[in-house]
């Protein structure tokens, strides 16, 4: 047994030895606790110098056991949970966890519905562009986009607030629509912000991408080619940066997703840049898709008619949809009871994370901070 | 008009008619110890407001508004919080070159006050080898950056610490080479004789677009030397936590914090003095009236507005760039800075030889 004065002695020692054991490695943490990390990432990096030797994320944080979790819940509270997997695409957990249970109920969603999810999709992944557009660039040293980022975002989270009644944590869509109707200023709303992001964006670009120091930082960083990125499981921005098509709205269509008009956005190079650019256009592309749906909102019920109990007849059933970091999978396997047998979440940023090691080895550690913002992690979606 | 030269004099005259000479200079060097130790700790003071109040207002925010009016004690109040935490002192850290870290910082903060010229004939001390006095005591703040960064026994604060010694190293070069272009113009080491010799135009003016190159490396440089963002490597946060000064709690955390910010100030006040001209007020050309009306504006008011654009330029950096990465920091000193400011420094002393500066 240790005493408490002996540990901490110990340590001390391999840490002045492991900088001096002729190797020239260290090994340095970064987390659970970081600037860096944005929420409880472990990694545990191995560096000679500055350059990156090794790279070991290390995860279970704040693992909350949601999956366990979700199979004592019925089929209508189990969505709730998982709005805090991935806390800034919650409407689009929510949603990839209605359409598997309307998958399995063999539902059919009222039109209105159907838009009105697809709206709140395109304002979530507009809002969580947003702050990982903020939060990067502070990754980068640069502090002013995190507010310049949240001003735009603070009037999304407020057209959420007066429709939804949250800011963060939606619970919005249910099995068979959506739990309200949409707020009558709904439409004004959106439509003056709309008018109002598509001209700040170009200040985004003015103030960040445009700067020199950034596109050093960022070209050439991080690199993931088209192959490493589909075997590491890449999903999202991530793998499109490399070239990847994956965007599950055009590869399986959705909701009206196939009604309207919008272009996948692929990039080639594969570093950060390139993942950068992924998102940034991204955000134009979810802007096209309200201004066709905001003036089309049909008429008609918001929700479907369903049984107070739900009960999901006894197989297996799978849905993905397109969150703001990749492809999200609910997977549901049913004995024909009122709660899920199993359940199990597919969740793009563990995949994405994957890839870290792959991405920074060999790099500084200036380097690691580049690549790891845009890979954009939620770390209550890797450890769910 | 107006100048603090009246009162410095009427001073020591009523000191020497009263005292024999060695309690003059005793009571005197009290006497300047006491203003050097004032006026650090208000421009502490007044700098962390005025970063916080820059950066707020760039950032759409209001910045610290509750403490006094338009929030003008916060720091003051931040510094009262600093100074009753505990010092703490990491268990496995050297604890002799830990505490006396922060010190040596300061203490080269300090010196380098000595040799400024505040206002007309208002300077602690007139060095003959004013400006390199001061290449060769900034120099030193190196040195208490790195026994911070060894002794706390941090990994963060080695990486930090060590960033920070290869920045500072390289970046003086060019810091240096831009200060001895305005002593090749000058044909002096002395500051006041640098300032004496902008009364018919500051330097940037008069030296044509190689004093202009030397003063835009000059400020590249120092805020590279300082530590400031864009350059802020030994502390990048989001990297290293805090760099250097990680371990460090209370009033030996303000101390390098402190030190910071008298660090930008002696520096552009360095930038003010050899390139705008000091105290010397802006006059132009045969503009007899308006060059009058400059005259009455006191000399002080001259530097310390100087100093002030100085260090909001400094202040719009850190709050517009994003960081570089060290290699990409190294190879900028050393692949241009270095290469463009000798070759600057030999342009201008063609020119002095050749008298094309007006």
């Amino acid at each position: 047994m240790y005493t408490e004065t002996q540990i901490v002695h110990n340590n001390t020692k391999t840490t002045v030895d492991g900088a001096l054991d002729g190797t020239g490695e260290m090994v340095i943490n970064v987390g659970p606790q970081h600037p860096a990390t944005h929420g409880v990432l472990h990694l545990v990096i191995t560096l000679n110098g500055e350059t990156i030797k090794k790279l070991e994320p290390h995860l279970g944080y704040i693992h909350r056991s949601i999956e366990k979790m979700c199979e004592s819940l019925s089929y209508r509270q189990f969505i709730y949970v998982t709005s805090r997997m991935d806390y800034l695409s919650s409407h689009i957990n929510n949603h990839a966890c209605a359409l598997t249970v309307e998958k399995g109920l063999q539902l059919e969603i009222p039109p209105r519905a159907q838009v009105i999810r697809v709206l709140m999709d395109e304002l979530t992944r507009i809002a969580s562009h947003e702050l990982w557009w903020g939060a990067m660039a502070m990754d980068l040293g640069a502090f002013t986009p995190f507010f310049y980022a949240f001003r735009e975002r603070e009037t999304i989270t407020d057209i959420m607030e007066e429709t939804c009644g949250a800011r963060l944590t939606m619970n919005y869509m249910v099995p068979g629509g959506v739990m309200y109707d949409i707020h009558p200023n709904f439409q004004r709303r959106v439509k003056d912000f709309i008018t109002l992001f598509k001209s700040k964006i170009d200040e985004y670009n003015d103030l960040v991408t445009g700067n020199i120091i950034f596109q050093n930082r960022m070209k050439g960083v991080g690199k993931l080619s088209a192959e490493d990125a589909i075997s590491f499981g890449c999903t999202g921005p991530v793998a499109r940066g490399s070239g990847v098509k994956s965007d599950i709205r055009k590869l399986f269509p959705y909701e009206v997703y196939d009604k309207v008009e919008f272009d996948e956005i692929l990039e080639t190079e594969g570093d950060s840049f390139a993942r950068y650019m992924v998102r940034i256009r991204e955000m134009h592309q979810s802007v096209r898709i309200i201004e066709q749906l905001i003036d089309n909102i049909p008429e008609g019920d918001f929700q479907a008619k369903t049984k107070a109990v739900l009960k999901l007849p006894k197989g297996e059933f799978y849905t993905r949809v397109e969150t703001a970091r990749g492809e999200l999978g609910v997977y549901i396997v049913s004995e024909g009871g009122t709660t899920p047998y199993r359940i199990k979440f597919r969740s793009p940023g563990f995949s994405n994370l994957s890839a870290l090691e792959h991405m920074v080895v060999g790099s500084k550690l200036g380097d690691l901070m580049a690549t790891m913002g845009t890979l954009d992690l939620v770390i209550p979606d890797i450890d769910r | 008009m107006f100048s603090l030269e009246g009162l410095t004099n009427s001073l020591q005259q009523w000191l020497n008619a009263h005292f024999s000479s060695t309690w003059v200079l005793v009571i005197e060097s009290l006497l300047v110890i006491l203003l050097a130790i004032t006026l650090f700790a208000i421009l502490g003071l007044v700098l962390v407001l005025m970063e916080r109040k820059v950066a707020a207002h760039m950032q759409i925010r209001l910045g610290p508004n509750r403490v006094g009016p338009m929030g003008m004690f916060q720091t003051t109040a931040d510094t009262l919080k600093l100074i009753m935490k505990e010092g703490l002192t990491p268990d496995g850290a050297d604890k002799f070159l830990f505490n006396l870290a922060p010190f040596v910082v300061m203490i080269v903060a300090m010196l380098l006050l000595a040799p400024i010229p505040f206002a007309q004939n208002f300077q602690i001390w007139d060095i003959n080898i004013g400006v390199l006095f001061v290449s060769a005591v900034s120099s030193i703040s190196v040195i208490g950056i790195l026994m911070a960064g060894w002794a706390s026994n941090n990994k963060y604060s080695l990486l930090g610490a060590m960033r920070s010694g290869a920045q500072i190293v390289s970046y003086e070069l060019s810091a240096g080479l831009s200060i001895i272009t305005i002593v090749v113009l000058t044909g002096s080491l002395q500051l006041s004789d640098i300032v004496s010799s902008q009364q018919n135009g500051w330097w940037i003016f008069k030296g044509h677009i190689p004093a202009f190159i030397a003063f835009v490396i000059f400020i590249i440089a120092v805020t590279a030397e300082t530590n400031r963002a864009p350059f802020d490597m030994a502390e990048a946060e989001s990297e290293l936590t805090a760099g250097f000064h990680t371990e460090y709690s209370g009033m030996k955390f303000a101390l390098f914090f402190l030190a910071e910010y008298i660090n930008i100030f002696i520096v552009c006040a360095i930038g003010a003095t050899l390139f705008l001209g000091g105290w010397m007020p802006l006059h132009i050309g045969n503009l007899e009236g308006f060059n009058h009306i400059m005259d009455y504006i006191p000399s002080s008011v001259w530097f310390f507005g100087k100093v002030f654009f100085l260090i909001f330029l400094i202040m719009w950096f850190r709050w517009t760039f994003p960081r570089l990465r060290i290699d990409q920091l190294l190879n900028l000193e050393w692949k241009y800075l270095l290469p463009i400011s000798m070759l600057n420094l030999l342009l201008v002393t063609i020119m002095a030889i050749m008298g094309w500066h007006f």
